[in-house]
């Protein structure tokens, strides 16, 4: 299993601080975008593209490259900027964000966009696509994984549990599922809207290998993801993240799923995520 | 601020809602985008909030059809036609169940979340089923009437909306009836059919001509299915000239259907379709999407004198 320096992990704590005050930034300037979702993802892409995936932004579309999906489209915003940190664009490009004739656009697009591999922003379709993916790799006796962020709210569509009886019957091991699992979706908490209930159990019941971590926790993700990749047998990882992470105000709360950001909550977040960056 | 028609809407659903009991409001956790939320506030009993999981909503929808109720089943228009169409064809065309599928969103109007939001084929697609009466909301009062209709007529239908207001088209002595076309401005050298979001362009448009000597008819064909054959082959016969304008595909949409009855009909009448060019759009603004993809009031001007060889 692969280590990671605790140097590294104060970097990538610090990526993830600037992370956040860009897309905030970028939010607020143009109105639009959901805050929520791409705070609460932040570490698990943070980490994926810059220090665990093997991806080469020189060359996206390298046949041994680990395929990242990001199967909660929504959440593009943040994907963008992992994107550009680990090189795949310039990240002045962000600023293009939802405008017309941008390559970035509302939601992940394979077409237009350097690095993403899929598009996304129907939930629940992802990790069909990342079955077949990894299957097409084990076909062409390609070392690569696949990874698939999905959204824990996401979880309700029947085609996410059709995937993964597929990925116990043909015993998919190069494929890891990241559940961001914030406890929260666009109409309230997931209790209440449709309750998982133990998610944890389902997913044995599935037959996989679950895996619990702190999503945000640079140290224990890593390791998390690590164990999963060793495995050798279907697993998933359940992340414990908090939807809005970072901005209190929105921490918690589905208001906050795609809310625009107006002056006074901006000028409170900015406080807040820039003192936290300096502290 | 105009009352966005999502809001008249949910409104429209309380009003009737309350008190007649055969009502009940399915949402996949975009109630707050739809405004079903609306409902759900005023009549929780009768709502059910499925979570993010539309096939099934549709299937229970069509239980409770069967179950004698009036199911409203609201997600974004194109979860509907994807995630929601063997539901809809299973029981609401094959079996002529009474399900009510509202699409909110319809055509580029959720213009920021980009073409994986955007509802270009719906028309098209529900328009293909048997039974199914299809209908585009083209301002606030027709909304109202549209909820009131659907819990009137038995059988299934399809009905898009759109996500923010509409400038009037009507005033308070509008009728409405299905598979009638509304001509909302009179004129003899060309006929614009417009329906949904695109009728107000189209009245602009007229507009315009009128100033250059063309005299532009303009019918809102709010339902789509049936479609006022009637009503279009008049208008062929009286004017040299049918353009058909929708926030949709050109395939398969009202255009399509607008000429299909003009073929069958002999009118031997050209048509200009506009709408989008068998293309996916793209993330934008509403209006800059409308300029890039040619669907403003401006391109209506354009094509239809082209059409018209001048
Ligand atoms: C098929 C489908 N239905 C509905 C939506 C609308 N939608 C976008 S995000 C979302 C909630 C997502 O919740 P979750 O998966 O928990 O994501 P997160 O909390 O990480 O933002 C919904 C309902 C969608 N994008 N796709
Ligand atoms: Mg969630």
């Amino acid at each position: 299993m692969s280590t990671i320096s605790q140097k590294r992990i104060d970097e990538l704590v610090e990526i993830c601080a600037q992370m956040r005050i860009d897309l905030i930034k970028q939010l607020h300037k143009i109105q639009t975008g959901h805050p929520g979702g791409s705070l609460s993802v932040c570490e698990i892409l943070a980490l994926l593209y810059l220090e665990i995936a093997k991806v080469d932004p020189k060359n996206p579309k390298l046949p041994e490259r680990d395929r990242i999906l990001l199967t909660k489209g929504h959440a593009a915003p943040m994907l963008y900027l992992a994107l550009a940190r680990a090189g795949f664009f310039p990240q002045e490009e962000f600023s293009t964000l939802r405008q017309i004739n941008s390559r970035l656009q509302g939601h992940p697009d394979a077409k237009t966009t350097p690095g993403v591999e899929a598009p996304s922003g129907p939930m629940g379709l992802g990790l069909s696509a990342a079955v077949g993916m990894a299957l097409a790799l084990k076909l062409d006796k390609n070392p690569a994984r696949v990874y698939a962020v999905m959204g824990d709210g996401e979880l309700n569509e029947g085609t996410v549990w059709e995937a993964c009886m597929s990925i116990a019957k043909f015993g998919i091991d190069n494929l890891t599922p990241i559940v961001d699992f914030n406890g929260v979706q666009l109409d309230g908490l997931t209790n209440e809207i449709m309750p998982m209930l133990d998610l944890g159990a389902k997913f044995s019941a599935f037959g996989f290998e679950v895996i619990n971590c702190d999503g945000h926790n640079i140290a224990d993700l890593y390791k998390a993801i690590s164990t999963a990749n060793s495995f050798g047998k279907p697993s998933v990882i359940l992340a414990k993240t908090i939807k809005g992470k970072g901005v209190s105000f929105m921490e918690g709360k589905n208001a906050w799923h795609g809310a625009p950001i107006d002056d006074a909550n901006f000028a409170i977040a900015m406080k807040e995520l820039e003192g936290n960056a300096n502290g | 601020m105009a009352k966005t028609i999502r809001d008249i809407y949910g409104e429209t659903l309380v009003k009737y809602g309350t008190t007649d009991e055969r009502i009940v409001v399915l949402d996949a956790d975009v109630s707050n985008s739809t405004k079903s939320a609306i409902f759900a506030k005023a009549v929780p009993e009768r709502f059910f909030n499925l979570g993010i999981a539309e096939a099934n909503m549709a299937g229970i929808g069509a239980g409770l059809a069967a179950g004698g109720k009036i199911p409203f089943i609201n997600t974004f228009a194109v979860f509907l036609t994807s995630l929601g169409l063997l539901a809809a064809r299973t029981y609401g065309s094959y079996s002529n169940w009474n399900m009510k599928y509202v699409g909110a969103y319809g055509g580029l109007s959720n213009g920021f979340d980009g073409p994986t939001h955007h509802s270009i084929e719906d028309l098209a697609v529900f328009r293909t089923l048997p039974n199914f009466q299809v209908f585009v909301a083209s301002d606030a009062r027709q909304t109202a009437w549209l909820v009131k209709n659907a819990i009137d007529h038995h059988g299934p239908m399809y009905i898009r909306l759109t996500r923010n207001a509409i400038p009037d088209i009507y005033d308070d002595n509008a009728t409405f009836k299905t598979g009638k076309g509304n001509i909302v401005r009179q004129g003899d050298d060309v006929t614009i059919i417009a329906c949904g979001l695109m009728v107000k362009p189209a009245l602009d448009a007229a507009e315009t001509l009128a100033t250059q000597g063309v005299s532009a008819q303009v019918v809102d064909m709010f339902c789509i299915k049936p479609l006022d054959k009637e009503l279009i082959l008049d208008c062929a016969k009286k004017t040299k000239l049918v353009v058909t304008v929708e926030e949709h595909s050109i395939i398969g949409g009202l255009g399509g259907a607008v000429a299909e009855v003009m073929a069958t009909g002999g009118s031997g009448v050209p048509q200009v379709f506009i709408g989008l060019n068998d293309t996916h759009a793209e993330t934008g603004t509403l209006n800059a999407l409308f300029e890039k993809y040619g669907l403003t009031a401006d391109d209506i001007v354009a094509k239809t004198l082209k059409g018209l060889g001048k």
